[in-house]
């Protein structure tokens, strides 16, 4: 939340919508007595130095009747929503309390609401409840409640698929308690946001209920009422009916812009900061041939605060190459990933030697956002977090299109169709349609990979594409990625902690420990690994072959901590071959004739046991 | 510990007239205090299987026994989950989780702590961990967290779905050895399914092979290692020495 006070229209809107909240709570208290006030020598006078905005037909003051009526049209406009989002709340966890088949019933029925007007359904309502506050309240929560249903059930049908909810079933815990406990929770931000936004639509909804007089009753008064008495004398004194108006804008927009920046600020990523001046190094004259090399990178290193999880990385992806990325959890492979795609966020400093893509530097340009959205492609660990689960599919992928390829509406989405085609989605014209929750694991992955093709990606690169899913797919979106390497000639970079899925696929395998590279090989090379690590990450998988009466060899030790990296060899603390030069001083990742790296003091030397 | 039975069992996806059938008669025995390990190619049914015995999804046909009785409905069986990440609720800390998984009643509000504890010790973890969110702990050590979960509930079986696969290698055996010993320890029934011959060779006193929804053969790990009889076993065998070096 703390992001919504990042950006201007944030900090405007919070502090808008305090000045109203406030107003809410004390103008009844300051004011109510010269709100009050009947004067029978001022009535229906005009604006004054006495009376800002003029009095009414009984002499009283409009000005002060307008801020004392915040607290009746903020509050009415509370209660309404609130009467929404719990009605809202229970329809659309409906699938999840009374079980899918009858839960369809609800959403079906829901989602036919949702396409009514919402003021037309207030104002059915009303009628059905009767004139007066609480009908108007009820017609009011009841018209938002559909859109809201629907909201929750997105955001619940995506929460409710997560393994720890099937773990509390199974654990038995009750339905209700797992809504309350586990779900509600995951969910809490965007409703909260969401309801905001609502309460400021609520807020113009009910002055116009009060203003056509099914509203708030006299004497009571809200500013739909207030705007109602002002406008009969329009043509003389036109400020008894603005001053309300104006009113009823002014907080209306603080709600709905104060939930707008809160969304914006959870929804998005902030993107981007790079070391200024201090990279402006010379670039060291390496003279490749630049059509081959779709990526260099040199001496990449990313700071946060004085922690460095990642350490003088440097490599080249070739045109058509796949280039796996090995390591443990923390090694630094993910953020090696996110550097090149410029998303390592505040307050992470990144600085590089050389970060050239498709010969651009990609440290200087500030035009690299087109070409990286043109050209690059990239794929997440968990693609319910990379789509928004409050799009349809289609539209997200289309979106990309309009922005960087500046196609219109209908042609971004006939292409968004086609690269769920090549994706291999069954019934690509439907999946199109549908929201995020609606397909299955594997089909959002290769989704999220039809929106990287969206462009024409010359390197794609996946971090743990298929971690999240079941094995049963994982082989299937690995397939896919070889398909469209070798048929478009693009470039892959696979991050897995798994090796043996990076020996499937990659050509080449870069072995990551304490944020550096320590040994470059090729794949079918592995069995000639030359570093101490790369051969405990081969020896710590079982084969068919290993002793099932001992434990499995393991690496003993924990990661090494970027916070905490010895002065020698960050690998020294658990490799078998440690000795005092390790210690003493990190060996540099020196390149044999055959273009295998490896960074050891003592590679290749046999482990004794 | 108790015996596991499946008979006849089927599952079905989609309506009863569109739809298809994942899991097609199948029949299985996990005797008591050993473990069945459960291997097969990518979508030949062994999760939808593992699903259906802690009752996440309905049976279409057959029916699961636990000591030659229906299963009742608050299952006794407990379940591991393959992603770490997505099987540990994030805003709840991992003593909470654990509690919540001890059976209703038997524990006295302040003998819970105790339990929490000893059960963490149990997968290796000291007591302070119980108060850390998910967040803080790596992947292995959550991995770690839902073993502990799912033995708090006094499974009579435990199944383990591909719970090394989404876990650092150098994680891996970590966790095959602590199953390996907790399983002796507690002479568990366990159901240990993985798409690895080699993991589940190591771990399994049996092995059953699925393919296309089918138990195709199953039996003693070591004969279906030396003498495999199946075709599909034959080539799951060779695929895995291949990636041998
Ligand atoms: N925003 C951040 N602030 C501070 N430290 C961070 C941040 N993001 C990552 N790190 C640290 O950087 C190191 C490398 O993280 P990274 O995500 O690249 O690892 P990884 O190799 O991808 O691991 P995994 O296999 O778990 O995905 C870790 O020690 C992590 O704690
Ligand atoms: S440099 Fe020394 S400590 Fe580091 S990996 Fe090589 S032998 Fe081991
Ligand atoms: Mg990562």
């Amino acid at each position: 939340m703390s992001r919504v006070f990042r950006s201007p229209v944030g900090v405007s809107a919070a502090a808008l919508l305090a000045a109203v909240l406030l107003l809410a709570v004390f103008a009844p208290v300051l004011w109510a007595d010269r709100a009050a006030t009947i004067d029978t020598t001022q009535i229906l006078q005009g604006q004054s130095a006495q009376h800002w905005a003029g009095t009414d037909s009984l002499g009283r003051d409009i000005f002060f009747r307008v801020l004392v009526a915040t607290r009746l049209s903020v509050q009415l406009a509370i209660m309404a929503t609130a009467v929404g989002v719990l009605i809202g709340l229970l329809l659309g966890a409906a699938p999840l309390l009374i079980g899918a088949r009858a839960g369809r019933w609800v959403t079906a029925a829901v989602n036919i609401a949702v396409a009514f007007p919402g003021l037309l359904l207030a104002l059915f309502f009303a009628v059905i409840f009767g004139v007066g506050m609480r009908g108007a309240v009820l017609a009011i929560g009841f018209a938002v409640a559909p859109s809201f249903a629907r909201l929750t059930h997105t955001l619940v049908s995506t929460v409710a698929d997560r393994d720890y909810v099937h773990a509390a079933r199974i654990a038995g815990v009750g339905r209700l308690r797992v809504l309350a406990r586990h779900v509600l929770p995951n969910v809490g931000e965007p409703l909260v946001v969401n309801a905001t936004v609502a309460a400021g639509g609520a807020l113009l909804a009910f002055a116009g209920l009060s203003f056509l007089g099914l509203g708030v009753q006299a004497p009571q008064y809200d500013w739909g009422r207030l705007l109602g008495e002002g406008l009969n004398g329009i043509y003389v004194h036109p400020l008894a009916a603005l001053a309300p108006g104006i009113a009823v804008v002014v907080a209306g927009l603080a709600f709905s812009l104060f939930g707008e920046a809160a969304a914006r600020a959870i929804g998005l990523r902030t993107v981007l900061s790079r070391e200024p001046a201090a990279t402006s190094q010379p670039e060291p004259a390496q003279p490749m041939s630049a059509a081959d090399v779709v990526l260099a990178v040199e001496r990449l290193r990313i700071s946060f605060g004085p922690v460095s999880p990642v350490r003088d990385v440097g490599f080249t992806v070739g045109r058509g190459e796949s280039v796996g990325i090995v390591g443990e959890s923390g090694s630094g492979k993910s953020l090696t990933a996110l550097a090149i795609a410029q998303l390592i966020e505040e307050p992470g400093r990144v600085s590089a030697d050389r970060i050239e893509f498709l010969g651009q530097d990609l440290r200087s340009a500030k035009e690299h956002r087109r070409l990286l959205g043109l050209s690059l492609a990239m794929v997440f660990q968990d693609p319910m977090t990379s789509l928004n689960p409050t799009h349809r599919v289609g539209r997200q992928l289309a979106e990309v299109a309009e922005q960087h390829q500046g196609l219109g509406r209908a042609q971004a989405l006939a292409r968004a169709v086609d690269r769920l085609r090549a994706v291999h989605l069954t019934e690509p014209e439907r999946r199109a349609r549908q929201y995020p929750h609606e397909l299955s694991g594997g089909m959002r992955q290769r989704a999220m990979i039809g929106m990287g093709l969206m462009g024409s990606p010359a390197l794609i690169i996946a971090d743990e594409p298929t971690t999240a899913l079941d094995v049963t797919v994982q082989a299937q979106v690995l397939a896919l990625l070889q398909e469209i390497r070798a048929s478009d000639g693009v470039a892959l970079m696979l991050i897995s902690h798994d090796i043996s899925v990076v020996r499937q696929v990659c050509d080449r395998v870069l072995v990551m420990y304490a944020g550096r590279i320590v040994e470059d090989l090729r794949t079918a090379d592995l069995a000639a690994a030359r570093h101490p690590y790369t051969r405990a990450l081969l020896a710590a998988v079982p084969d068919l072959d290993t002793d099932r009466g001992k434990p499995l060899t393991v690496i003993p030790g924990r990661a090494a901590d970027p916070a905490q990296l010895p002065p020698g060899c960050a690998f020294a603390p658990r490799c078998p071959l440690a000795d005092s030069a390790c210690v003493a001083s990190d060996p540099p990742l020196a390149v044999d004739p055959g273009g295998h790296r490896v960074a050891c003091w003592h590679a290749d030397r046999e482990v004794s046991r | 510990m108790s015996e596991l039975r499946f008979e006849e069992v089927s599952v079905r996806y989609g309506t009863r007239r569109r739809g298809h059938t994942v899991v097609d008669g199948v029949n299985l025995t996990v005797a008591s205090g050993t473990v069945v390990g459960l291997v097969g190619e990518s979508g030949s049914g062994k999760s939808t299987l593992a699903r259906a015995a802690v009752g996440l999804i309905p049976l279409s046909g057959g029916q699961i026994l636990l000591d030659g009785r229906p299963l009742p409905k608050r299952t006794p069986l407990q379940m591991v989950f393959q992603d770490p990440y997505s099987s540990l609720d994030p805003r709840m800390t991992v003593g909470a989780s654990i509690a919540e998984a001890l059976p209703r009643g038997a524990f006295a509000r302040n003998a819970i702590a105790a339990e929490v504890t000893r059960l963490l010790e149990l997968v290796d973890l000291a007591a302070d961990r119980a108060g850390l969110y998910p967040a803080a702990l790596s992947g292995g050590q959550r991995q770690r967290v839902a073993l502990a979960r799912a033995l708090a509930g006094r499974p009579a079986v435990l199944i383990a779905d591909e719970i090394t696969s989404a876990l650092d290698v150098s994680i891996q055996g970590t966790v095959l050895n602590l199953v390996r010993q907790v399983q002796a320890r507690m002479r568990l029934t366990m159901l240990f399914i993985s798409h690895d011959l080699a993991v589940v060779r190591y771990v399994s006193d049996t092995v059953a092979v699925m393919q296309g929804g089918h138990i195709v053969e199953c039996g003693p790990a070591d004969d279906i290692l030396s003498n495999p009889q199946h075709p599909y076993t034959r080539q799951l065998l060779a695929a895995a020495r291949s990636g041998q070096r």
